[in-house]
């Protein structure tokens, strides 16, 4: 690790002049990644901006009922958090189902947007890797790959995202705001991550110097009736094989709104809308939920070693929304 | 604006103040075992991936070896040093004690500060991935085992000490309930 | 006092054998004990280890001029400026040492991970820092890192057993055979990670060497760094009182010995500790297997035909064999009978001892076996093992200095409720979830080393015991204690035992389930003659009266016997077929393992066996890389190893089987608990889903390539 200047922000618009247009700069919230990889030398920074001040620590609802989420609370708080619970049990979920109870208490939500790959082959900076040194190679490709995409990636990358938190809110269609030095902007989370096409090292479409404020939650009725299941090597504190995020609303046994996202498939959380489309107007029953799952999965390409995980998302697919339409009827 | 690469900084351990100059790289766990002599919190992986140096910050559980030490100024650090009061063990140190809650002994700092935070964020009704109900009307789930378990995996014992630490928190919380010592929200 | 101590014991029950918490428990649990990393030092000086990023070649070059020049850099020791090692010399287990440990002796690069510089720093920080700054050049050339059945450059290789044993004729044998089992088992590379990592701080003072290490054996390092520097071994000191776990990894390593290289070089004390990734390359690790087994029954499930072959790698500086066919040698005898340990040489680090080094491996492999004939014969599975149960060693013919394996399987199968149990596979469920149940036999080696103690009363009644043992998380200290306490016919109170320093005279590692046999052997023998001494009546002087043990020449008088610790292993696993997840909801072991001198100590061990049997079935795997040679996610996120959620509540007893030839009875618990183990695991998803899953671990990805059980 280099030595490095280290700053503390009181407001956000100090934070955004003390980042600047610094490339070497980077904002440090609970640290739970970003120290972490500069201790592997992925990241080198000359100075950090210390935003665990901001007065962004809030969880507020909004006249219109959406959640606006601060991007400093953190993972624990938000999991803990009753309106998260009550309206969006996926997501609160998802966040208890990451990492450990320590780290959920340091880790924020914006960091956690940002979080990057845990591929074997990045975090270890004596291996080539397209996204650390662009054109350097992805030994992925032919060599350890059984937790690697098998949707949406390229011959240049094939890692996947490692964050629970963002599949759900990628379901719920949740926005990400920020702050630059030219004033706020917003992201809608689906456009939040970048393809990954030849360029893996760039991840999302954040502007240069933008400081992530908050992530806001529309309101969305069907996902009060929502589930997070995620399938591990182990049976806790290990980043998932396959994820699950659904939401569904049955009336008459006809499927009135559905929403699912998959997680650890691809290199961002995957919205299903191929999956959603199929389930829209068509009978609850098993059946439906196969051909949904089926419809995504139908553009996966996996690689040699990662062929499980296409029977798995279809597995949890049916699995889930089974439980869910069982859950409904009771 | 002159940047440096170190700053004296004043932290909060166990109720004393400690002013020293780190370096900024230096973490909270090797300012606490380097420069305060402050060994019982323990390094197992210096990646957040063991919890062996679990500390509670501000009373919450967190892993020192992720949180540098000049971003822990302002806040309140409490180690294993910090939790008997003279030659009384907490309630938690003396289950580990009486059921053997360990073997080596190098995880189980790490292990009691973990699940005093667990009992904490268990007394405030928080849920956890194996929380069946997690609406907030639901109340706090039962502290099973199995939610003991779930809420301690991010402790890891490579000696296999488990089935103890599991019974040493669950008596710590039947002790803790019954003297009402701040499990009770 | 004297008196008093010997009408004492008249009426005092023994302390072996009770319930006893840890000696050093306040200490552990208030962070007061202190482990090798820990102890303060004067001027101390940190080292950070550069290791290779190639896995075969030369260093060609490297830029230690601009490391050098860095804020706080003391130095930079590599193969061109580093002493002269020796390395030609017996270790204190009777091989050589590892020449991974032999750092910075010629420019050659055996394997990725291979440590080809130290730098020295003022600050940890600044240590690492220059460390990853270090430039090296190397001439890289290909390397084989393939571990595979088919190798033709694989040899058998002797290590602690011979290679090969055999007798009758196996494929005659399997030919008359009604029913044959005939199947290969993988088990992939492990790795120990105690969760202490490896540790030293060296230090020098007036030409004599201390160092303070984590290790399992004082006397195990004092030996080798005395060797490796040509050194008297008087003039080396090596402590560590409180050790981190070890499980085998903890020997000399590149650690201590760049760490004295440093101390001597800069005069000043030099720390040096491995980081968590490092400890993939540099502490040891099991070396992956493939074992063919070949069984041959009559239809009533008696054995004729036994051949179990194992395979495994080691590294192109040392052999190390992990002999995973010695298992077939104790449990199951057969008219044709044949076990053979193979390995391959690789551009791998170097292999090692790992928590039941051979059974672990091996008696997944057979003890799954016994499993499938079990299901070919239409026979109990425990049935199966009640019937071939031997009456004498199957290759050594000697007779079994107590076998009560039998007893263990009626205990546990009562206890577990296998009776009635239906031995259809894939028709019991709860919910999503499989269910199944399984079992299978365990055995471990019981044996004792030569050890010294010495045993000392003091005017006030009190004793100190010192042996140069290691607690690694065994209670060995405390089982010490109680056994001290008994042959000194006094209160455990009395004693206070003091281990982990090389100081105490030359004494058994903490290793082979053997460790705290062979120190109690030591100690009661000098803590019996002090006690007749004191019985005379003699006064004690205040600087006490000191009597000193030795036990080679009791321990060389021992019988030839085939001596072994057994056991029986149940376990119930629910399988998710659909997400490929596998729980284990109840497991019990049943052990016939010798004297228990501490039941809470004990049970936690035992336990501790299981919960690793829990973990190389179902989690741990490292991934080598093809291209790189090295390994893929060498850290604790990558390394799976069961954490809590892993772990239901899981039963450890045992029946009364004290050593006929110990004197206090032990026989040693160290690994019997992962033992079989894995295999009841594995039988138990055989029995919930009809699959046999011959290779480990059995994560989702296996389960699901599966599929579900034909309903």
């Amino acid at each position: 690790m280099r030595e490095f200047d280290y700053r503390r922000a009181t407001d956000v618009a100090g934070a955004v002049a003390l980042l600047g247009a610094d490339p070497d700069t980077r904002f440090l919230g609970g640290g739970t990644n970003l120290v972490d990889l500069m201790k592997t030398g992925v990241e080198r920074p000359t100075r950090l901006v210390d935003i665990r001040e901001l007065p962004l620590d809030r969880i507020e609802t909004a006249d219109d009922g959406a959640l606006r989420i601060g991007a400093t609370v953190t993972n624990a708080d938000l999991a803990a958090h009753p309106e998260v619970r009550r309206r969006y049990p996926a997501l609160a979920q998802a966040v208890l189902a990451g990492a450990s109870g320590q780290l959920r208490n340091m880790a924020t939500v914006g960091g956690n947007l940002l979080q990057r790959t845990r591929c074997g082959y990045f975090t270890d900076v004596t291996q080539p890797c397209n996204k650390r040194i662009p054109g350097s190679g992805c030994p992925a490709v032919e060599g350890e790959h059984r937790n690697h995409a098998v949707l949406g990636a390229s011959d240049h990358c094939v890692a996947v995202h490692p964050s629970d938190m963002a599949v759900p809110l990628t379901a719920f269609d949740a926005v990400v705001q920020y702050e630059t030095a030219d004033g706020p902007g917003e992201l809608p989370l689906a456009e939040f991550y970048l393809p990954v096409g030849d360029t893996p090292h760039r991840e999302t479409a954040l502007p240069p110097g933008a400081l992530i404020t908050g992530v806001v939650l529309p309101p969305a009725p069907v996902a009060a009736r929502s589930r997070y299941r995620k399938v591990r090597e182990r049976a806790s504190y290990a980043f998932a094989i396959g994820s699950l995020a659904a939401a569904l609303d049955v009336r008459d046994g006809v499927v009135h709104e559905a929403r699912l996202a998959l997680g650890a498939v691809a290199s961002r959380p995957w919205r299903a809308l191929a999956a959603e489309g199929v389930l829209t107007g068509a009978p609850a029953v098993p059946d439906t939920y196969a051909a949904a799952a089926d419809a995504e999965l139908a553009a996966a390409r996996p690689l040699p070693h990662n062929g499980y995980k296409v029977t798995l998302m279809r597995n949890l697919v049916v699995a889930v929304l089974t439980e869910l339409a069982e859950e409904a009827a009771r | 604006m002159a940047s440096s690469t170190s700053s004296v900084i004043t932290l909060h351990i166990n109720g004393e103040k400690f002013t020293l100059p780190v370096d900024h790289r230096t973490t909270l766990l090797d300012a606490l075992r380097e420069r305060l002599t402050l060994t019982g919190t323990k390094k197992g992986c210096d990646q957040g991936q063991c919890g062996a140096c679990t500390v509670l910050l501000d009373g919450r559980r967190a892993v020192a070896c992720l949180q540098l030490a000049v971003a822990a100024e302002g806040r309140e650090v409490t180690t294993i040093e910090g939790l008997a009061e003279g030659d009384r063990l907490h309630p938690v140190q003396q289950a580990f004690l009486e059921l053997d809650g360990y073997q080596c002994g190098y995880c189980t700092p790490g292990q009691i500060c973990s699940a005093i935070g667990v009992l904490r964020e268990h007394a405030e009704g928080r849920p956890s991935a194996v929380t069946d109900d997690i609406r907030p009307e639901a109340g706090p789930p039962p502290l099973t085992a199995e939610e003991i378990r779930e809420r301690m995996s991010g402790n890891l014992c490579r000696c296999g000490a488990y089935v103890a630490i599991v019974e040493a928190v669950t008596r710590a919380a039947a002790d803790g309930a019954t003297e009402s010592e701040e499990a009770v929200a | 006092m004297t008196t008093a101590t010997t009408t004492e014991t008249a009426t005092r029950a023994p302390s072996v054998g009770t319930a006893r918490t840890r000696v050093e428990g306040v200490e552990k649990v208030t962070g007061a004990a202190r482990y090798a990393g820990e102890i303060p030092f004067a001027g101390l000086a940190h080292g950070w280890l550069v290791l290779s990023t190639v896995a075969r070649g030369r260093i060609s070059a490297l830029d230690t001029d601009a490391v050098l020049a860095m804020p706080g850099v003391l130095a930079v020791l590599d193969h061109r400026n580093a002493p002269r090692l020796n390395t030609d010399f017996p270790s204190m287990l009777g091989m050589r040492p590892d020449a991974t440990c032999a750092v910075f002796q010629h420019d050659r690069v055996p394997h990725l991970g291979w440590p080809v510089a130290l730098v020295v720093a003022e600050t940890s920080e600044q240590a690492r820092e220059a460390a990853e700054s270090l430039v090296v050049h190397y001439e890289p050339e290909p390397h084989d890192t393939d571990f595979t059945s088919g190798r033709p450059d694989a040899y058998p290789l002797d290590g602690f057993m011979p290679a090969v044993t055999e007798k009758g004729d196996i494929d005659a044998e399997l030919a008359a055979s009604a029913v044959v089992v005939d199947a290969e088992y993988t088990t992939p590379e492990e790795h120990h990670n105690p969760m202490e990592p490896h540790a030293a701080t060296a230090h020098w003072d007036d030409g004599r060497l201390e160092v303070v290490d984590s290790n399992q054996g004082a006397t195990w390092v004092v030996g080798d760094l005395a060797n490796l520097f040509s050194l008297d071994p008087a003039a080396v000191r090596v402590r560590s009182e409180h050790v981190g776990g070890g499980f085998g990894s903890k020997g000399v390593r590149a650690h201590q010995v760049a760490a004295v290289m440093a101390a001597r070089e800069l005069g000043r004390p030099v720390r040096v500790v491995m980081t968590r990734r490092q400890m993939f390359t540099l502490a040891g690790h099991r070396s992956p297997t493939v074992q063919r087994i070949r069984l041959g029954a009559d239809a009533d499930g008696r054995l004729r035909a036994l051949e179990h072959r194992a395979l495994s790698h080691t590294s192109t500086v040392y052999e190390f064999v992990e002999p995973s066919a010695g298992v077939a040698r104790v449990m199951y005898d057969a008219d044709a009978h044949r076990t053979e340990n193979r390995v391959v040489r690789l551009d791998v680090p170097s292999p090692t001892f790992m928590r039941a080094p051979g059974e672990a491996p091996g008696s997944f492999a057979l003890e799954s076996a016994l499993d499938e004939l079990a299901v070919e014969c239409g026979l109990d599975p425990v049935e199966l093992r009640l019937r071939n149960d031997a009456v004498r060693g199957p290759v050594s013919g000697l007779p079994f200095a107590g076998r009560r394996l039998a007893d263990c399987f009626r205990e546990g199968a009562r206890r577990f409720g296998w009776a009635g149990r239906d031995p259809r596979p894939g028709v019991r469920r709860d919910g999503r979830w499989l269910l199944g149940t399984g079992t299978a036999a365990a055995s471990f080696p019981a044996g004792a080393a030569p050890s010294t103690a010495t045993v000392t009363a003091h005017p006030d009644g009190d004793f100190t015991v010192r042996i140069a043992a290691a607690d690694i998380g065994t209670g060995a200290r405390t089982a010490l204690t109680l056994v001290s306490a008994d042959a000194l016919g006094v209160a455990p109170e009395r004693v206070r035992v003091r281990i982990g320093d090389s100081a105490f005279g030359p004494a058994m590692i903490a290793g082979g389930s053997m460790g705290t046999r062979s120190w109690s052997w030591a100690v009661k023998a000098a803590a019996e003659e002090l006690r007749e001494r004191l019985a005379l009546g003699a006064d004690v002087p205040a600087e006490g009266i000191t009597v000193r043990s030795d036990t080679t020449a009791a321990i060389g008088a021992l019988a030839a016997a085939e001596r072994h610790s057994f056991g029986a292993q149940f376990a119930e696993v629910a399988v998710d077929v659909t997400t490929g997840e596998v729980r284990v909801r109840r497991m019990l072991g049943i052990f016939a393992a010798g004297r228990i001198v501490n039941p809470l100590t004990a049970r936690n061990q035992l336990l501790g066996g299981m919960i690793w049997a829990i973990s190389m079935a179902l989690h741990e795997e490292a991934l080598r890389d093809r291209a790189s040679g090295g390994l893929v996610g060498a850290d604790l996120a990558g390394y799976h190893v069961a954490t809590h959620a892993d772990v239901p509540r899981i039963e450890a007893d045992w029946i009364e089987d004290p050593d006929p030839d110990d004197p206090v009875g032990i026989k040693g618990i160290g690994e019997i608990g992962i033992v079989g183990a894995v295999a009841a695991v594995a039988n138990a998803v055989w029995h919930a889903t009809g699959t046999r899953h011959r290779r480990l671990p059995i994560s989702p990805d296996r389960v699901l390539a599966a599929g579900a059980p034909d309903a």
